[in-house]
């Protein structure tokens, strides 16, 4: 018969009825897959026992698709069929990714997301990372005893909308039913903030196999909210095989190697790191495929001064995310230790010293997101008691915003805002008459757009006639739970709609989010300027068409000699919105305002007489 | 009159308490429901009401409301484990016939 599980009280499904829910940690180095059972978070492990499966995938010529230790094994034999940190791929283009010239990979540049030439055709990363997921999903499957209602998946904070859409593909094609998109620091919250029920504000210094995540949460009664998050997503452990590896090479004096060596050399590498967590030294040996023999021994001293710059890369994002979150280091009251490669002791001390404390680190590293994916996927798919559900905020790694006139942008949902969110601001018409208006909404913390990341364009159409100023267009910003948003524009008096759904375009990297970041603070100074230039312009053209459309209708209300004065000022003004000094702009509007202060008084009164001509008094007493 | 657990479920039932921070003794019961009429519960309990019946095996409490019991009694639960599975099994001395997966029975 079927073996059953503890369930929460009153919680007890019907027969057949179970909720499966599992979480799913899809890393770059590792993926891992985790269930609430009889109310405890646990790791499923393979029927060896291991609770990790390698993120590899290797697509063998021989048809047949080998998913973790099995590829892990082919690693050395078959580089260029044997994908390993296909994360890194997600969402990128060829440019996009660092090392390139090390992976021994046949990259295809398409358009949007790089794909990879294998033995059994090219695949995306997509499909790829769905090769992982597959297997997790009938690890789980098997373990359970059962369909699963659903998983919850992490990305890293910094993921952009288009790596978490292609981590959704991902889940789709693996025949998963994403509950919902977890950012990894907050799982890892989850874990530590129900297990220890700790209150206060915390930081989460998660360094993986591929990427950095620094995120400041705050935890009280329950609730978790993200403060604040940064990092940079092209440093992790990873990183510390390299330099191992190229200290490797240049002690070993070895020429150019063939990809199998590559990929034998990096696998001696990450050993001897992973020994240096307890021991003093680690060889490193190996025969190559030349007939070289490598014959090296790593100390502890040798390994740390090789890495340290790697080390202080992690301290940069963690203050600015402190900056960002308005605190200073006394204000964290712990700091959570994720990723396997935060072992290290060399990064334990690095991160001691920065918060002045040391890291929580009673859970595993590695399980840790895992285990809080699970017990979010636990609730979400309604197995918990009623009363003991709880809130989960994230938030939006940049600014979202639109364009207006003038290549400016207008901030809708500012960067760090809690998701889900939504927000809606009115725009109206430049123009009279204007039919239809664009829409083109940008992500990014720059003033103007072309600083900024386009994200999608679209038209509302049928607005009808009416005079500048006068449409009132509401445009909402909506970011669901899973952070992906969608836009809506309205025309509030006719009702005409138009919405879209952004599904961004592949391509921006997290590098490119950190610089976006980083100009915008550099950059504060001369976009004000910027912005107060084209506002000035913005409102000179506008008051320039004003004047010229007055002229035209109604010249026979100014002598000759006003006509030709305001003439020369409207040409004075047409000659600083050439320039780029937003302060002559400005006056030479000012001046242009003044002297037709007087005509635009007298137009009034012409209009006034027109209308009433004809008019009796009594009618208009009403 | 007793639902009894083997040590082996004894010992998973109090691992499993203790990680979840709460909980007095675990919930044996049936309700109608499933396929073949009957089917299982097994939840924890916070708390014991005064009708509730109580055993205990193992150092571990067991709580199974009046109205239950005739279905269950005599059943020693068991913890085991098949392939990648694990989870309790109920070797009811009652049931006269189960579904296929047996989570649901009659007697």
């Amino acid at each position: 018969m079927a073996l059953l599980q503890i369930a929460e009280p009153g919680q007890s499904s019907a027969p057949h009825e179970h909720r499966l829910a599992v979480g799913i940690d899809l890393g770059t180095t590792n993926s891992l897959v985790a269930t609430v059972r009889n109310g405890v978070a646990t790791v499923l492990p393979d029927e060896q026992g291991r609770p990790l499966l390698p993120s590899i995938v290797r697509y063998g010529p021989d048809g047949r698709i080998e998913v973790g230790y099995a590829a892990q094994a082919q690693q050395s034999n078959d580089p260029r069929n044997t994908i390993i940190s296909v994360k890194r791929f997600m969402g990128r283009s060829v440019k996009d990714v660092a090392h390139v010239e090390n992976a021994p990979y046949d990259f295809v540049d398409a358009p949007g997301m790089l794909q990879l030439r294998t033995a059994q055709g090219v695949k995306s990363p997509v499909e790829v990372s769905s090769e992982i997921l597959k297997v997790l999903r009938r690890r789980a499957e098997l373990a359970l005893g059962g369909d699963l209602v659903g998983a919850v998946v992490t990305v890293p904070a910094y993921f952009d909308e288009g790596q978490r859409q292609a981590t959704k593909d991902a889940a789709r094609l693996a025949g998963l039913n994403i509950l919902r998109l977890l950012n990894e620091p907050t799982a890892a919250a989850i874990a530590y903030g129900l297990d220890n029920a700790a209150e206060g504000i915390y930081a989460v210094f998660d360094l993986g196999g591929g990427t950095f995540d620094i995120s400041i949460l705050k935890l009280s009664r329950g609730v978790f909210e993200v403060v604040a998050t940064n990092g940079d997503s092209l440093l992790g452990g990873d990183d510390f095989d390299h330099r191992v590896f190229c200290w490797a090479l240049g002690e070993a004096k070895l020429p150019p190697l063939q990809p199998r060596d590559v990929r034998l050399l990096y696998a001696k590498a990450r050993e001897a790191k992973e020994t240096l967590t307890y021991h003093g030294e680690a060889p490193i040996t190996a025969r190559l495929s030349g007939g070289e023999f490598v014959d090296l021994k790593l100390t502890t001293e040798a390994f740390c001064s090789m890495t340290q710059t790697l080390v202080n890369k992690t301290i940069g994002p963690t203050r600015r995310a402190l900056r960002d979150a308005g605190l200073t280091v006394e204000g964290i009251k712990g700091v959570v230790m994720v990723g396997g490669a935060t072992r290290m002791p060399q990064v334990q001390r690095a991160v001691g010293e920065f918060f002045r404390c040391d890291p929580l680190n009673n859970l595993d590293p590695d399980k840790v997101v895992a285990l809080g994916a699970a017990m979010q996927a636990n609730v979400l798919a309604g197995n918990r008691a009623q009363g003991e559900d709880w809130l989960l905020l994230d938030v939006i790694p940049l600014s979202l915003g639109m364009e207006t006139m003038g290549g400016l942008v207008e901030r809708i949902i500012p960067r760090n805002s809690t998701i889900p969110a939504a927000r809606a601001q009115e725009f109206t018409t430049f123009k009279d008459g204007q039919g239809a208006m664009s829409f083109h909404v940008v992500q990014g913390e720059r003033e103007l757009v072309c600083d900024c990341r386009s994200l999608a364009r679209f038209e509302l159409r049928g607005i009808p006639p009416m005079a500048a100023g006068a449409a009132r267009v509401r445009v909402t910003f909506q970011v669901d739970a899973d952070g992906l948003l969608a836009v809506t524009a309205r025309e509030k008096s006719t009702g005409v709609e138009t919405s879209v759904t952004v599904k961004p375009s592949y391509g921006l990297s997290d590098a490119e989010i950190e610089r976006m970041l980083r100009d915008s603070v550099e950059h504060a100074r001369e976009d004000m300027h910027a912005r107060a230039l084209q506002e000035n312009r913005v409102e000179g053209e506008r008051l320039a068409d004003a004047v010229r459309a007055a002229l035209a209708s109604d010249a026979e209300l100014l002598s000759a000699e006003e006509r030709s004065g305001i003439g020369r000022l409207l040409e004075e003004l047409r000659a600083t919105l050439a320039g780029s000094d937003h302060r002559a702009i400005k006056r030479a509007s000012e001046a242009l305002n003044r002297a037709t202060e007087d005509f635009a008084a007298r137009r009034m009164d012409a209009g006034v007489r027109r209308a009433l001509a004809g008019q009796k008094i009594a009618n208009l007493g009403g | 009159m007793a639902v009894t657990l083997t040590e082996k479920a004894a010992n998973h039932v109090q691992g499993f308490l203790a990680k979840r921070g709460k909980g007095v003794a675990l919930r044996v019961g049936v309700r109608t429901s499933g396929c073949s009429g009957m089917a299982y519960k097994l939840e924890f309990a916070d708390s014991v009401t005064p009708e509730d019946l109580q055993f205990e095996s193992h150092g571990v409490k067991v709580v199974v409301d009046p109205r239950s019991l005739p279905y269950v009694d005599g059943t020693e639960l068991d913890y085991t484990r098949e392939g990648l599975n694990e989870g309790f099994r109920f070797n009811n001395p009652n049931v006269k016939d189960a579904c296929g997966c047996g989570e649901s029975f009659n007697v």
